[in-house]
């Protein structure tokens, strides 16, 4: 295979991690909501944990996006 | 047009490059955007507090908004030790939402898109949390890399580990940053080309050009969403590796 085609297949392998991430932010928000909808007044408490454990599983759908953008452009 | 990395792009605002014994020390876009969010953070704590009154004011209920978050933050993740830390992770909370913020300004530059600067913040935080856990605890610093209570048969498995994960720490933090903000930069950008390259159809692509412009509007607020929370993560990150050199494990 030439160096070109074999880039772009390891680029596109390279996001194969947001197949779990996915899974991941699913389950955050399932979580969430349940808790929130079973009792409404433990909203203001879980927010702040919401968006945190939120931010911190996005990033690693964003690593595997930069790992890809090296690959590609690096 | 203009691809979408460009906007990344460090240039400097004189038309000439200033080079001073070899090193390239012109004033760049990413160093006036950083003055500008110096200049407005500085000035709009100045303004805000000129006249104090016990019932606050638009300005100073701002103003003292920002304060009570961080406070806030700093009682919850480090509690009371960690008040005399409080102008450190200000600043710096400071100067990664404004950062963010200030990059959300069509044809700005957002310099915490950049892993130069989120790189240093990030090591700046490193570096004082490691100085802070050696001038509390000396030499016994070293026990946080070894949790108590954990079986002898277990350290070659759980020191190694510890140390690797304390060392990565400034990696993740100014990469969780710095990518976030290119990535959301770099879709917006490729959205607004979809709408370019479609008004070029002529009549049905300027109908077709919309959906990805109302499409933007919609990113938009998601990315000033992201601004805010991607400042938050950071400080509260740094909060909790604060908190780690102070009490330990």
């Amino acid at each position: 295979m030439e160096l070109e085609s074999v880039k772009l297949i390891a680029a596109a392998l390279a996001l194969l991690p947001l197949l779990g991430i996915g899974i991941g932010l699913g389950m955050i928000f399932a979580s969430y909501n349940n808790a929130v909808g079973r009792n409404p007044s433990s909203a203001e408490i879980l927010d702040k944990k919401f968006f945190l454990t939120f931010a911190l599983t996005e990033a690693l759908a964003i690593f595997a996006l930069v790992i890809s953008l090296v690959i590609l452009f690096g | 047009m203009a691809d979408p990395i460009h906007q990344f792009a460090i240039t400097p605002i004189t038309s000439e490059p200033l080079i001073v014994g070899g090193v390239d020390i012109s004033f760049t876009n990413s160093a006036l955007w950083m003055v500008i969010a110096v200049v407005v953070a500085t000035s709009f704590f100045s303004l805000a507090l000129q006249r104090k009154s016990l019932v606050p004011g638009r300005m100073q209920a701002t103003a003292e908004m920002f304060y009570g978050f961080i406070a806030n933050m700093i009682r919850e993740n480090i509690g009371k030790k960690g008040q005399s830390y409080f102008p450190f992770i200000f600043t710096l909370f400071m100067v990664v939402l404004l950062g963010n913020l200030l990059g959300m300004i069509p044809g700005s530059f957002t310099y915490t898109s950049h892993i130069a600067v989120t790189g240093a913040l990030a090591l700046v935080v490193f570096f004082i949390c490691t100085i802070i856990g050696f001038v509390k605890h000396g030499m016994k610093f070293f026990t946080f890399f070894c949790p108590a209570n954990v079986p002898i048969f277990l350290w070659p498995l759980i020191i190694p580990i510890e140390v690797l994960s304390y060392l990565i720490r400034p990696i993740t933090l100014s990469v969780r940053l710095f990518a976030n903000m290119m990535a959301g930069h770099l879709i917006l950008k490729v959205f607004a080309g979809f709408t370019v390259g479609l008004l070029g159809l002529g009549g049905i692509g300027f109908a077709i050009g919309m959906l990805p412009m109302l499409f933007n509007a919609v990113l938009v607020a998601f990315e000033i969403l992201i601004a805010l929370l991607h400042a938050y993560v950071f400080t509260v990150l740094s909060c909790t590796y604060l908190k780690d050199s102070i009490d330990l494990h």
